[in-house]
């Protein structure tokens, strides 16, 4: 069973935000998807100061088995990127949560932050799509 | 077992099951003016013996003229091994090596034509082959729209020296896609891309620029100057190149303080014949950073399970296979035969032997010049240094007088006069290491003989009717 931390907040297309609590938040790839996808080869993670809309595909990530998108959770600014990954994409395999973060958004409403799902949301909605 | 996969019943059942009536009905979101209805003019079908006879007819129309025709596409000498090797059983075949496990061959020549090409341009990366030269440079201004971070534009600089043909493909492939191609001018007097008329577009965002070396007039661009200004102002850099003039010139991957971002053209000077246009080869090579951005095929080295090396397809993720709509091209194949000859070709002629075939080209083109220019009414238009080609002015209309020459089986070169009208009467001459002494002085000889016809002043006395 794959990690879910209660501090975070979840999309069905399996990425994760932290809320900073400065008006930012930070926004990776879960647990569940890195062990699907497999070993991670490549990385792109968006321009800073890109505007990026809620569901938008923003970023990359490619595996041994195959390329996804990654779509921003909330609308927002992108105020910092994760460049290490550019070399050590393998990072979010080891670390998806912690050292794995792809991007920073300044975001545009923290209303849509509240509406998103808990962990425990996200694990039923694991468990219904291995249904 | 039937050949033909999809019966009537099938087709039927598969309708059946999406709710749809016929299959026309699933290209109605199509309009109607955009679909090629009309294949009636098509002639019915031949027999074997019927089809052979017309191609020998057809074959014979060929002929043989001496050819002082360059623009863009080169008559040199093959070896015979060239073809002899490349139409093997083993190589015959155009198909995309999915399976490694099967196409061991076909997959290392792939891998050594790639090392040649990245030698050749000095870039990182070089795919394995894309069209044609028009193609490939299209393909180049999207990846670079595509790659270049420091710029939103969608605008690329493309001089008027560039090739015609090449302004015409690109212009095609990217117009839709709301890329603006903006012309840069060429110097009347020296023929090139001069750098300081580059001024007036310092203020402007540019997402890339062109720069094609020797340009279509033959004459060399000041390249480093060229691509240290793009870099300047934060436009990446697509060098387009004659393979075999990369042989004595410096490459892509070292104009300016940088290099270029992108090399591509076209690979038929390197083993293939020129067969009325085409099929041809398109080369694109890249730095290592725009490998992603980078469409087409790739062979890579690697290790099997077992530790030995073997070469396969890499970085597929790149591709429509993979990535559907976000691929980066449609393009999903390559040259294989044409790669297959190009690779064979660099090898047999090796290094010296490449430099070889461009300096003789080199130098007889200046020679077919300097005989030329003996003759009253022909100049060199330009004054800049020349690869293998010269542009010439005419006393006469252009096309009047390579009429007259093809009727003595003389291909005397190119028209600018319907590319380029500020230039004419003007024609583009060529000739490459085929031509002879002999063969020049001859064309000399016609050329001034049927410009002597065009020019002579009329005769005083009226004739008698």
């Amino acid at each position: 069973m794959s990690k879910a931390p209660d501090d975070l907040k979840y999309t069905k297309d399996h990425e994760w935000v932290r809320d900073n609590g400065d008006g930012t938040v930070t926004v990776g790839i879960t647990d569940h998807a890195q062990e699907a996808l497999g070993d991670l080869v490549f990385v792109e993670v968006p321009e800073i100061a890109k505007r990026l809309a809620a569901g938008e595909a923003c970023a990359v990530v490619e595996s041994v088995k195959a390329a996804s998108d990654v779509y921003s959770p909330l609308a927002g600014e992108v105020t910092e990127i994760n460049e290490a990954l550019g070399d050590a994409p393998e990072t979010i395999n080891e670390d998806a949560y912690g050292e794995g973060w792809m991007f920073k958004l300044r975001v545009a409403d923290a209303a849509e932050l509240e509406a998103m799902m808990d962990a425990a949301a996200y694990g039923r909605f694991l468990e219904e799509e291995d249904a | 077992m039937p050949f033909i996969p999809h019966t009537q019943a099938d087709v039927a059942a598969m309708l059946a099951a999406i709710g749809v009536e016929t299959i026309e009905d699933l290209f109605d979101e199509i309009p109607s003016r955009l679909r090629a209805c009309d294949i009636g003019s098509l002639p019915e079908a031949l027999s074997e013996m019927e089809i052979g006879r017309l191609m020998q007819t057809r074959a014979r129309q060929d002929g043989q003229p001496l050819s002082f025709l360059g623009a863009g596409a080169y008559e040199h000498h093959i070896p015979a091994a060239v073809w002899q090797i490349a139409t093997r059983g083993e190589f015959y075949s155009a198909y995309t090596p999915y399976q490694a496990e099967a196409s061991q061959g076909t997959l290392q020549v792939l891998y050594e034509f790639q090392s040649m090409m990245a030698a050749l341009t000095a870039m990182d990366v070089s795919n394995a082959s894309l069209y044609d030269g028009a193609s490939a440079l299209a393909e180049a201004v999207l990846m670079a729209v595509r790659a270049n971070r420091q710029t939103q534009s969608r605008r690329v600089l493309v001089p008027r020296a560039l090739h015609p043909a090449y302004r015409r493909t690109v212009h095609s492939i990217v117009h839709n896609q709301g890329i603006e191609l903006v012309q840069v001018p060429y110097d009347r007097s020296g023929g090139h891309t001069a750098p300081e008329r580059l001024a007036p577009f310092a203020g402007e965002e540019f997402a890339a620029m062109v720069i094609q070396q020797p340009n279509f007039f033959g004459v060399l661009e000041e390249v480093d100057a060229l691509a240290d200004w793009a870099h300047q102002h934060n436009a990446l850099v697509i060098g387009v190149a004659n393979p075999v003039a990369l042989a004595l010139l410096s490459p892509p991957g070292e104009w300016g303080a940088e290099g270029a971002d992108i090399a591509c053209g076209e690979g038929q000077p390197l083993g293939i014949p020129l067969s009325s246009g085409g099929p041809y080869l398109g080369f694109l090579c890249c730095r290592q950073a725009l490998v992603r951005q980078l469409p087409g095929r790739l062979a890579g080295r690697t290790l099997d399970a077992e530790g030995k090396p073997g070469f396969t397809l890499t970085l597929q993720a790149r591709e429509q296979h993979i990535r559907r709509s976000k691929a980066t091209s449609n393009i999903c194949t390559n040259q294989g035969l044409l790669v297959t000859a190009a690779t064979l070709h660099m090898s047999l002629l090796g290094t010296e032997g490449l430099e070889r075939v461009a300096a003789a080209c080199h130098a007889n083109t200046n020679l077919l010049a300097a005989i030329l220019c003996e003759i009253p009414g022909v100049a060199p238009l330009f004054d800049r240094p020349r690869f293998h080609e010269c542009a010439l002015r005419l006393p006469a209309p252009a096309a009047d007088l390579l009429r007259s020459l093809a009727a003595h089986n003389i291909l005397g070169g190119f028209d600018l006069g319907s590319d380029y009208p500020e230039l004419d009467p003007a024609i583009l001459v060529c000739a490459t290491e085929m031509r002879t002494p002999e063969d020049l002085d001859a064309y000399a000889a016609k050329l001034a003989r049927v410009i002597a016809t065009r020019t002579q002043a009329r005769c005083p006395v009226e004739p008698k009717i």
